[in-house]
Order: structure tokens, then sequence, then C-alpha cells
């Protein structure tokens, strides 16, 4: 079976983020790059199924300028037979429906029995895309899955979606989109001989022409980024641990009013 | 009707609003109403219809449905959509949970308009909503405006100022006579967690972590002790739960659970930039450390420098001599 995995160049977690001269943007000077963390889980989960049935072949699609190329590249090195490049300026600003739009436009081509995504991409934090993609395609969805398995004639899976207090867990007719939960699997790291093959592997640039789609005009738009409001400076509580610790709950109730 | 600012209701699963609501009606009435409910259930008590009066709905939009339950999206979506279209409201709210969080991106989707996700803070500008996100995982602001009404935005629990209950307000119950999509999606079961006896780490007042000074799985009783005296959610820190310490639903952090509580107490939690993106936004951020070089004394309004496992009983006792009286 043919899976398509969407997946984002985002700045690494420990990365400090900056905002840029255009108050819209971030300043991307500096930033260390890598494939959003829940992402990993989407690939290393289509990877597993395709491994487990002996064949098929797994897609790897991106939004992104030129740079997202590398994380097409670490798809690849994982193990992802090719990869799809959506890169149009066009799209620079493109919100979750506008991406949603454009990765539907690409699995009308593409033609796949299952999309996978992360939960969220780890920039933005609106968590989405893979919703919305399947409300566009008028698949069924499950999201923030923990577990998930494609029965023998790949006409369903299986998924345990997580819910507050516990797991839900649904068979959904395929065609469907799922969207991957961190404890679905543990991802695995490019061998060498992945990152060399990776470099031979095809990655096809599209533009937003390409994909015939409709409307790039965003729904939602950035107006202007801010930083953090700065916290009140804090203090450090002396003495002994029961001087401290009765100092510190009165301090909680009468000054913070926070129990 | 039309122009109103309508409020998706998340409940219990046996008929009651959440309390989380009362911060989405309370904000609503703060943008200036009309403030409506719209209520997708199999099952609203006379008690939930008329808690959600008291909270400041004027009108209840109720499509009760045993096909309605569990949420999918497919069964959800098109008779929301019916009604958003037929009765043209200028805003739709809800509160960020598992399943509205997906409602409300697919509603988007099949009206076409824009989502803003994980708000916390909303402001009419004129006669635009404008929305402001955490992004990054909570590094920077972003405010954000729609291009077109309905605005779609989901609410972050415990930031917004919640409405106060009145006794005398009543909602008008309008009962929605819809037709319910036949599902494709089966359940098959529900598996429960072990429920520790404590809230939910995202709906948590008051939220406690332990970090990698924990030491091991072991240690986490005295924390569920705390949480059991202060009504407290136990959570734990990434670097916890890679190692296999705690089950990755109690991870807070980036790739974990973005919490907002008004307390926050990290115990051993050494406040690496990931962690700190997950629950900056606490109102009162205490921490408890052996390093005064951790860096989450640098966004403490309180810290104590000391080995946690003398902290620990000694606060829990505090607590509970504090909450006894």
């Amino acid at each position: 079976m043919k899976i398509l995995v969407a997946v984002k160049q985002v700045p690494d977690t420990a990365t400090q983020v900056k905002i840029s001269s255009d108050p819209k943007a971030i300043d991307t000077a500096g930033i260390t790059w890598i494939v959003s963390p829940y992402d990993e889980f989407a690939i290393e989960e289509a990877l597993r199924i395709k491994e487990k049935r002996g064949q098929g072949e797994v897609v790897a699609v991106t939004l992104g300028p030129d740079r997202a190329k590398e994380t097409l590249r670490s798809a690849l090195a994982m193990g992802c037979d090719r990869a799809i490049h959506v890169n149009d300026p066009a799209l620079a600003n493109a919100d979750t429906m506008t991406t949603a739009r454009a990765l539907a436009a690409v699995v009308k081509q593409e033609a796949p029995q299952l999309v996978l995504c992360g939960r969220q991409a780890i920039d933005d934090d609106a968590g989405a895309v893979g919703a919305q993609l399947a409300e566009v395609l008028g698949w069924p969805c499950a999201s923030w899955i923990m577990e998930e398995t494609i029965d023998a004639d790949a006409k369903t899976v299986r998924v345990g979606r997580q819910v507050e207090g516990g797991l839900e867990v649904f068979d959904i007719p395929l065609p469907a989109v799922l969207s991957a939960q961190k404890g679905l699997n543990e991802p695995r790291y490019p061998t060498l001989k992945g990152i060399m093959g990776a470099k031979k592997k095809e990655i096809k640039d599209v533009k937003a022409s390409d994909l015939g789609l409709s409307s790039i005009t965003p729904e939602l738009s950035i107006t202007a980024l801010e930083a953090l409001p700065a916290r009140p400076p804090g203090r450090i509580i002396p003495g002994d641990v029961k001087d401290a610790v009765k100092e510190l709950v009165r301090s909680l109730r009468e000054d913070a009013k926070a129990i | 009707m039309a122009g109103a600012i309508w409020c998706v209701v998340e409940d219990d699963r046996k008929g009651t609003p959440k309390k989380v609501m009362s911060e989405v009606l309370g904000e609503a009435a703060r943008l200036g109403g009309p403030v409506e409910a719209v209520w997708l259930t199999d099952k609203a008590t006379d008690d939930g219809l008329k808690q959600l009066g008291a909270w400041g709905a004027t009108k209840v939009w109720l499509l009760e449905n045993a096909g309605l339950a569990p949420y999918r999206g497919e069964t959800w979506v098109p008779p929301f959509a019916e009604l958003v279209a037929k009765e043209s409201p200028k805003a739709v709210l809800a509160p960020v949970t598992s399943r509205l969080r997906e409602l409300m991106a697919r509603l988007a989707a099949k009206l076409g308009v824009g989502l803003a996700a994980d708000t916390v803070a909303l402001a009419m500008n004129g006669d635009k909503l404008v929305a402001t996100r955490p992004i990054y995982a909570g590094k920077l602001l972003s405010k954000v405006t729609w291009a077109k009404q309905p605005w779609l935005a989901t609410l972050r629990p415990n930031v917004f100022k919640p409405a106060e209950a009145q006794a005398g307000k009543a909602a008008s119950v309008e009962r929605v006579s819809a037709t319910i999509p036949s599902p494709q999606m089966k359940l098959v079961e529900r598996r429960e967690e072990a429920s520790t006896g404590l809230p939910e780490l995202t709906e948590a007042e008051i939220v406690i972590s332990g970090g990698r000074g924990m030491k091991g799985p072991e240690n986490y009783v005295i924390l569920e002790e705390m949480g059991g005296v202060i009504g407290a959610a136990v959570g734990a820190s990434r670097a916890a739960v890679d190692a296999g310490w705690r089950p990755h639903r109690f991870q807070i952090g980036q790739t974990g659970r973005t919490i907002s509580p008004k307390l926050y107490l990290g115990f051993g939690v050494s406040g690496a930039i990931q962690h700190l993106a997950g629950m900056r936004t606490s109102k009162v951020i205490v921490a408890v450390n052996k390093d005064p070089e951790a860096p989450i004394f640098k966004i403490a309004d309180y810290g104590i420098v000391a080995d946690l496992f003398e902290v620990v009983p000694e606060l829990t006792k505090e607590f509970k001599r504090l909450l006894e009286k």
C-alpha cells in the first residue's frame, strides 16, 4: 500500500526564537532546523507498516522554502522511498487551511491509501492540518493516535486515539488521515547507509500551479509577533528546609493567593 | 441569532458542561456577545442546561442525539456546519480539549474559514477580532486575525477569566433537529487509564511536576500524595518520561502537554528550554532544586535551593495543616 507522510521543518526545541526586523516573522539566522518531532513518529509508523507488509511505498511531502529539503532528506534517510517538495513563495504565508488545501491536492495526485502526520508541528503549534486535510478530502480521521494496526487486505485500520482519561479504539475504513502522538513508536535514527542512499532518492519540486490550487489566500493572518511579557523577578527563599517551606506556604497563601 | 458569539460545549459525557465552559462563556461576554452556546451531545441534563444559562448563555442550541457519542468528526461536523450556515454566528469559540481541538479544525475546513488554535487572549479591534496565541511552544506570542467570518478559535483552559455563575439567569433552549450522518468509524472499545484520582494535567488548577531529580519512578508517590492534599495533577519533565519513569501522557513541555495552571510546583526539574516552553504561562511558579544554577529559577516566582526529598514531605505536611484550618 501507498502511504503519504506529511512533515514539516521546524526550529530545534532547544533553539531560542527571536522576532526579526519584520515583526511578522522570526529571525532565522543561527537556527538549527529539525524534522518536527511528532512527524518523526508519523514517518516511523509509515515505515513500520511497509516493513510489516513486505511491500508498499512511503512518500514524504512537505511545504516550505528551499531549506525544507533537508527535512525531506532526513525522511528519505530514515527510509521513505521518495519525496515531494511543495516549494512556492506564493505559499510562504500559508495558514493551516492553505496548507491543508495544498496537501489535499498532492493527495489527490498521489492517491495513497493512508496519510500520516504529526499531531502538530512544534513551530506554529496549531495542530489543525491533519484534521483539515481529512475534511477537505472527505476522509475519516483520528487525531493523537497511540497505536495502529492495518488489517491484512488493507481495507481497515484499527487505531487508538488519546482522549482525556483514556484511549478510544476505532475501526476506520481506508483511506484515512491519522495524526501521531508521542508514544506511538520510537523513531529510528538514519543509518549511514540510509543517509548515503537518501542522496539518490527522488525529491520532486512542485509549485502551487502544478497543484491547481484555487485559493492560496490565507484564512488566518499574522498581524504581529510579540515577545512574552517578562515575568516579575522571583525570590529564592533562604533558611533551613523547615523554615523555608513555612515561608513558601505563607507566601503562596497570603501574597500570591495561589492556594 | 445572526452575529452571536457561539461557545461550543465540552461536557463530562454524562450531561454536564465542564467547568472550562465558564471561561469560554465569560470571554464571549467580554467580547460583547450576544453569548450563545452550542451543545452537541448524546445526553444533556436539565441541570447542565441551567448551568450554561447561569454562566451567561442567553440561548443554547442543543443537538441531542445518540449518534453523537462518541465524538467523530464525520458525525459532528456536517450538522454543526449546517447550523452555522443557517444562523450566521460571527464567532465560534471552544475550549481546547481532545475532541474539540479536532472538531474545530474540521469545522473550519468545512466552512472554509480560519482557525486560531489554542488562543490565550481575544480582543475586538474595531469590528475585527484579534487573537493572541503562543507559538514555538510559548517562546513567542502571535497576533492573528481572520479573512472572514465566522471567526473560529479554541481557548486554552485556565487562562481566560471564568464567568461567575448567576442563579437568576437562564438560557432559552432551541432543540435542533439534524440528520446525523451514519459513521464510517466504528468504536471498538474505550480503554480507561488507571485513575490516579488526581485531576487531568491540562485541566488542573495546580500542577506538580517531577524531573530527573526524582531519581526513579518509585518516588513519584510522594508527589501524588501532595497532589491528593492540594488537588493537583502530577506531571513530569521529558527527561523523566524518556527515562521511562512516567507514561508519555504526563509529559509537560514542547513535545508534551502545554499547561497553564494557577500554580506550578517543579521538583528536581532543571528547566530545559523545551520544558519551560510547556509551562511558562503558569501564573505562579515554584521551583525546588538542589542546583542553584538550574535555569528554572530564572522564571520561578519562589525558589528553594534544597534536596527535594527533604522539601516534599515538609511541604505536604504544611499544605495539610493549612487546608485543614
